[in-house]
């Protein structure tokens, strides 16, 4: 099959590992070799997470500027801060919903007009798509659930071999039982809103 | 039953590497394992605590005080027959290098492997030194996987060559090889395991006096050529393609160079050492490499380890050949490498066009906010830094107080808007470089250390400070875990992981204990009596010792009520 590089980028505490995680034993399922790479440590407290997949045989577990074929950004501000990772041939999948870091509250940096940079991918990268993953998280009954709603959307756009029953079905073995239900729910609601 | 127990001969799993090296060891039969918790190794030791803690466990595992004990633990075990492993962070090994150093002298009888996970780039470290030296430095051999596969597979070879060779053997890694996850195909469990051995007694062997040392040393250069031949013929030390240019790779640098050769569509035009059991060098081996090749290109993170030994190599040989890498600014010295560095590097080398993608204009990016790591909200720490900075303020100390501090989360402190934190060494340095400060200036000092930190290596200088004399205030942060690696038990803990069943030992007591007299303790959320209580102790002109009592929040969610 065809390489894919896929980075998940976030703040600490947003799920992008186990996102990545999901998607890594999705690939499994689907007979993929795959690698997944992970930040622990200090990062996660608060701080910028990101993790990647990739898919088809690829031995290197990181992503260089301009070398990911798919960016999902948990975080707008993220989503941008990454955008150096990707080339015009890039998919760039976004959520809407900003999380403040504490140095814009501090008043050292301003939050950048998101409105404007989202045109700007929109017309820089090959696809684009930017949705409320916080609102369609809530409506599935877990506000945690933003990183399964965005593995929704990335399955949703089918660029890579991976389907949505594959991805149920592990969602079903690999999720706490009580998670499952709302985990599916917001699975399907990013699928579903998935436009672009 | 945790998944690395239960899993199945022929089961594949989606493992961590550092999960790997904990299967790996299951399947070779360890016994023992016992190990400080350090990023980015504490997956190992997490993993195998939860294990040992399962009924018919095959495993003992201790969450020991510091690196060095826990070298100690491995080691004696290993004495006494019985396969052992302890694993630690890069900067760990230093404090068990004084175990390291003669334990290769003493060697083992039982199979004991040492798990060193590098950091570059310090993701979560202090430092980015390349502990492949230390390998070196002690004549140990030492193995480097590049993928989890691989981590499990030269565990369990690792106590093979370690039982052949009567040595402890390395097991390298580093961020990029024990955080990647990948397929690894389980084999099967021992069906029983050798958890009783039997200490056989041998003064000349393992008592290092010096005149048993002389001896042992030369039995460890004597090993030391064995482990080499071992190296020599190894399986993982393999030669890929053909050509009149070489290669030379090993850990996640070999990934990249790989996926490069792969991409550049080059696999058969250049010849590819990749070494995964680098030490002792495979001197015939690369010999043989150099000999059929025009010139080589060495790619490995941080110090050029291969690279040095490959120069001298060439001398040796008579042979006169550019050798890239390091020497010629091909890489650099700092930091982790990244798969486009090195796919750039080769092309250049090897004089392949490279076409880069095309990138969208990002200069009309704004400076975008950092995310700095931060104490989490309703964080503890914040709390007592909040108290702290409030006494100083009312006894008029806040311009003229210095704030040494220690390694944990609340290192996070020396950002805005707490900043307090000032001097930062390593483990337990907040403690003994107080007692400098204390000597050369005439500022405030009040210093801070994690429970876990204090018992690692803050007890021998709180010792040294008192009976030195030595007038400083140190506050311990006592959240009672170990928060920064995901909440390891430490021995003064009150609030146990379930079943954890150990003494606890107060840290007020350990103060006291040192004949301390001037000893403190707050509730950092209960701010006004906190404040005050702080303002005592931050008056007084001699050694105090405040002891800031308040579960980690994260941890209290996760074991809490369960005292």
């Amino acid at each position: 099959m065809e390489y894919k590089k896929i980075l998940f980028t976030g703040v600490g505490g947003q799920g992008t590992l186990l996102a990545s995680r999901l998607l890594g034993q999705a690939a499994m399922k689907a007979g993929m070799d795959v690698r997944v790479s992970e930040v622990h440590g200090m990062a996660q407290r608060g701080g910028v997470v990101e993790s990647t997949v990739m898919l088809g045989g690829l031995k290197s577990p990181i992503i260089s500027k301009g070398q990911a074929d798919i960016l999902v950004g948990f975080e707008p501000l993220e989503t941008l801060r990454a955008l150096e990772r990707c080339s015009k041939k890039s998919v760039v999948i976004t959520n809407k919903n900003p999380i403040v870091p504490i140095t814009v509250k501090l008043g050292q940096f301003e939050y950048p007009d998101m409105d404007t940079w989202f045109g700007f991918m929109k017309e820089n990268f090959r696809r684009f798509c930017a949705l409320d993953a916080d609102a369609l998280a809530k409506e599935a009954g877990t506000s945690k659930a933003v990183n399964i709603v965005l593995l929704g959307v990335l399955i949703a756009l089918k660029e890579i071999p991976i389907d949505r029953e594959t991805v149920l079905e592990t969602i079903k073995t690999e999720v706490k039982p009580k998670f499952v239900e709302p985990n599916i729910k917001a699975f399907e609601l990013g699928y579903e809103n998935a436009k672009c | 039953m945790h998944p690395l127990l239960s899993g199945k001969s022929g089961e594949k799993l989606l493992l961590l590497g550092n999960e790997a090296i904990v299967r790996g060891a299951l399947e070779a039969g360890a016994a023992v394992a016992a190990a400080y918790p350090g990023t980015p190794s504490s997956e190992i030791a997490n993993n195998l605590f939860f294990i040992s803690n399962e009924e018919n466990s095959p495993i003992y595992f201790e969450f020991s005080t510091n690196e060095k004990v826990a070298m100690e633990v491995a080691a004696s075990a290993a004495a006494a027959g019985v396969r052992s492993l302890t694993c630690m962070k890069h900067v760990g090994m230093n404090v068990a290098s004084d175990v390291l150093m003669t334990l290769a002298y003493v060697g083992v009888k039982g199979g004991m492997v040492i798990v060193t996970a590098d950091d570059p780039s310090m993701h979560s470290s202090q430092n980015e030194q390349d502990n492949r030296i230390y390998a070196r430095f002690s004549n140990l051999p030492m193995l480097e996987p590049t993928s989890p596969q691989e981590a499990k597979d030269m565990t369990i070879r690792a106590f093979e060559i370690s039982e052949e060779l009567e040595l402890p053997v390395i097991l390298r890694t580093t961020t990029r090889t024990s955080h990647v996850r990948g397929p690894v195909e389980l084999g099967p469990l021992p069906e029983n395991v050798k958890r009783v051995g039997k200490f056989e007694k041998n003064p000349r062997r393992w008592v290092p006096v010096p005149a048993v040392a002389r001896i042992r040393h030369k039995v460890l250069l004597e090993q030391a050529e064995k482990a080499q031949k071992l190296a020599e013929a190894s399986d993982f030390n393999v030669v890929i393609g053909k050509g009149e240019f070489g290669i030379v790779a090993s850990g996640v640098s070999a990934c990249y160079v790989e996926d490069a050769l792969m991409e550049l569509g080059i696999e058969e035009k250049v010849r590819f050492l990749r070494l995964g059991f680098p030490f002792p060098y495979p001197k015939r081996l690369l010999s043989e490499f150099l000999k059929g090749i025009r010139k080589v290109l060495v790619v490995e993170e941080l110090e050029p380890f291969l690279e040095d030994e490959i120069k001298v190599l060439l001398k040796d040989l008579g042979l006169s050949m550019e050798v890239y890498g390091k020497g010629t600014g091909d890489f650099s010295r700092m930091y982790e490498f990244d798969p486009q560095m090195v796919k750039r590097a080769i092309s250049r080398f090897l004089n392949v066009e490279l076409v880069e993608e095309e990138m969208p204009d990002l200069s009309n990016l704004p400076p975008l906010p950092l995310r700095p790591p931060t104490l989490c909200t309703g964080c503890p720490h914040r709390e007592t830094y909040n108290a702290v900075k409030e006494a100083l303020k009312e006894i008029g100390e806040e311009e003229r107080a210095i704030y040494p501090t220690d390694i944990g989360c609340y290192t996070l402190g020396l950002l805005p808007p707490i900043q307090m934190a000032d001097y930062l060494l390593c483990m337990g340095s907040s403690v003994g470089s107080s007692a400098g400060f204390s000597v050369s200036t005439d500022q405030k000092i009040v210093s801070f250390i994690g429970d876990s930190t204090f018992f690692h290596s803050g007890i021998s200088s709180l010792a040294n400070a008192f009976h030195n004399k030595h007038k400083f205030c140190l506050v311990v942060l006592d959240n009672s875990t170990t928060a920064m690696t995901g909440h390891q038990p430490n021995p003064g803990i009150e609030i146990t992981p379930p079943g954890y069943d150990h003494p606890r030992i107060p840290i007020e007591d350990v103060v006291r204990g040192l004949g301390i007299k001037e000893v403190y303790k707050i509730n950092p959320y209960k701010k006004k009596s906190a404040v005050e209580t702080l303002k005592e102790a931050l008056s007084k002109d001699e050694l105090t010792v405040v002891i800031s009592e308040a579960p980690c929040i994260l941890y209290y969610k996760k074991f809490g009520g369960k005292k």
